[in-house]
């Protein structure tokens, strides 16, 4: 694990919000937003971010909570995962 | 976008749908610096080394459960045979070494330790014997230890004692634990060429070959392979393979990335990565529900052997393919008790203990978590054995059986075991005897390794 990069996936009803709401938390933990992309698969919204956390004074399991909190309040599922989770998986 | 969202979602589904997990993340400790003729101070040796090898090992691993958002189920230690370690005590009996595993285990947080375990392929030391004979009472006494016993490699033959032996340690198991079902006995294997590397229990032990302290891991997903081949549309068995195979390389590279990461951290040597598709009793996470997926009315029809060997080879391809460091058992496991799929398939009437014997012959492991009458004679029990541990020793693999002789129980009825062990209904076994080969003893030799038909 090198990079501090982040795969945020969003998976829910769609709503008026969703999107704010949850980069306002980003933004309030000083997470960067690298790229996004919004589809609605099988009526189910699902967003995905490719996000940036601060190199020093990030601290990932408070991050993980206010994100999931906030899901939570506005009925989706969110989930904060390293981006290498991802990377290994489908890369060599 | 910078990462193929498919591709996110893919392995977010195989997470969330598919059970996905990494099952274990077991370090593996050397004792060997332990020995000590008292056995008070050989116990002390032992609880200080473990507890202090293993103070952050569940700590770390729940860190990297977070950070991947990858479910981490157990995390488990494993250590030298204690039959070596504890070789020169002077005590009668190992029992008191169990339980100071089991206190170190419940100290250190973690699900299970392994490795209350004697080799004895070609004959057993005072210290082997006085392991064995302690095992009931250890497996009765403890919780979280878990006993295995080689009798039998490719390299020496089967030693046919120690599987008569084996027999009667197994019905005392039982019998000591008789009020849970005999729950004993599934802490206990018997082996055929052992892996000294598995990170998987109940045979999991540290051998003697390893480092001072090793990270390895145990990846599943018979959920996600089960997924994988059921979306198929009418595919041929090639197609199959070929879907497996990429399955498998997926999953190995989580558990590879998780593997490296907790080494990382904890500053210890990563060993191997077992891809091991070890299901739970949960729906789908069955290996048994890949065969059907394949085309198999049951789980146990004719061409469940075939299907299961092309599962099984597809796997480690896929699995050799992703990482350098596989190794243990790494296949697939067919565990009855815990598998939903299996669990069906014997009440259903479709899968005996001899289909199962010729399943063994082409997966990884053997006769694992199947429960007999609790009136089956020792020596049927070590006969199984023997039969399970020939199809290893010839086929050069690992096999193993955990076997438990259901106290009080019959054909008909069902044991109990809860959480991952699930729950097994009691098998049929011959009523024929095999008392006087067994009793026989001796050791059946090594095989020729060439003229091989």
């Amino acid at each position: 694990m090198e990079s501090s990069r982040f795969i945020i996936t969003v998976i829910g009803s769609d709503r008026v919000g969703i999107v704010a709401r949850i980069t306002t938390v980003m933004a309030n933990f000083n997470v960067n937003i690298v790229d996004i992309s919004q589809t609605i698969m099988q009526s189910i919204f699902t967003m995905i971010m490719l996000a940036e956390a601060p190199q020093v004074n990030f601290d990932l399991a408070a991050f993980q909570e206010a994100m999931g909190t906030e899901g939570k309040s506005l009925g989706v599922e969110v989930k904060v995962q390293h981006e290498d989770a991802f990377r290994f998986m489908h890369r060599i | 976008m910078l990462m193929n969202p498919n591709e996110i979602l893919e392995t977010i589904q195989m997470v969330r749908m598919e059970h996905l997990d990494i099952r274990t993340v077991t370090m593996g400790i050397s004792l060997r610096d332990c020995s000590h003729p008292d056995i008070e101070v050989f116990n002390e040796n032992i609880y200080e080394k473990i507890t202090n090898r293993a103070k952050e090992l569940v700590r770390t691993t729940n860190e990297i459960q977070s950070l991947y958002g990858i479910p981490i189920i157990n995390k488990r230690i494993s250590v030298t045979p204690i039959a070596v370690a504890a070789e020169s005590c002077r005590s009668p009996d190992f029992v008191s070494i169990a339980k100071t595993m089991d206190e170190a285990a419940k100290d250190s947080q973690v699900d299970f330790i392994g490795g209350f375990s004697a080799l004895v392929h070609k004959g057993a030391t005072v210290g082997d014997l006085k392991l064995i004979n302690s095992i009931p009472e250890a497996l009765a006494g403890t919780e979280k230890v878990c006993s295995s016993v080689n009798v039998a490699t490719t390299k020496t033959g089967i030693n046919m004692d120690a599987v008569s032996l084996m027999g009667d340690i197994i019905k005392k198991t039982a019998d000591l634990t008789a009020e849970r079902d005999g729950i004993g006995c599934a802490k206990l294997v018997v082996f055929a060429n052992a892996p000294e590397d598995n990170p998987f229990m109940a045979g999991a032990f540290h051998g003697i070959g390893e480092p001072e302290c090793v990270i390895n891991v145990g990846v599943s997903g018979p959920g996600v392979v089960n997924a994988a081949v059921s979306e198929l549309e009418n595919p041929n068995l090639t197609e199959i393979s070929e879907t497996i195979k990429k399955t498998a390389f997926k999953i190995t590279r989580m558990g590879e990335m998780v593997g490296r990461e907790v080494s990382r951290r904890l500053g210890v040597e990563f060993g191997i990565l077992d891809l091991s598709l070890a299901p739970t009793p949960a729906i789908g996470d069955s290996v048994a529900a890949i065969l059907e997926a394949m085309g198999l009315e049951r789980c146990g029809a004719h061409g469940t052997t075939a299907a299961l060997a092309l599962l099984n080879d597809a796997v480690k391809k896929g699995g050799a393919m992703a990482s350098s460091s596989v190794g243990g058992l790494s296949g697939a496991f067919i565990p009855v008790s815990e598998d939903a799929g299996m669990i069906e398939a014997v009440r259903a009437g479709a899968l005996s203990l001899e289909k199962l014997e010729a399943m063994t012959s082409v997966c990884s492991v053997g006769l694992d978590m199947i429960a007999v009458p609790g009136n089956t004679p020792a020596s049927t029990l070590s006969a199984i054995i023997a039969d399970e541990m020939a199809i290893g020793v010839i086929n050069k693999k690992t096999t193993a059986v955990r076997i438990i002789p259901a106290p009080g129980k019959g054909v008909g009825d069902s044991v109990e075991f809860g959480g991952l062990l699930g729950n097994a209904p009691i098998m049929q076994v011959s009523d024929f005897s095999s008392e006087i080969f067994v009793k026989r003893g001796g050791r059946i030799p090594a095989p020729i390794q060439s003229l091989t038909n």
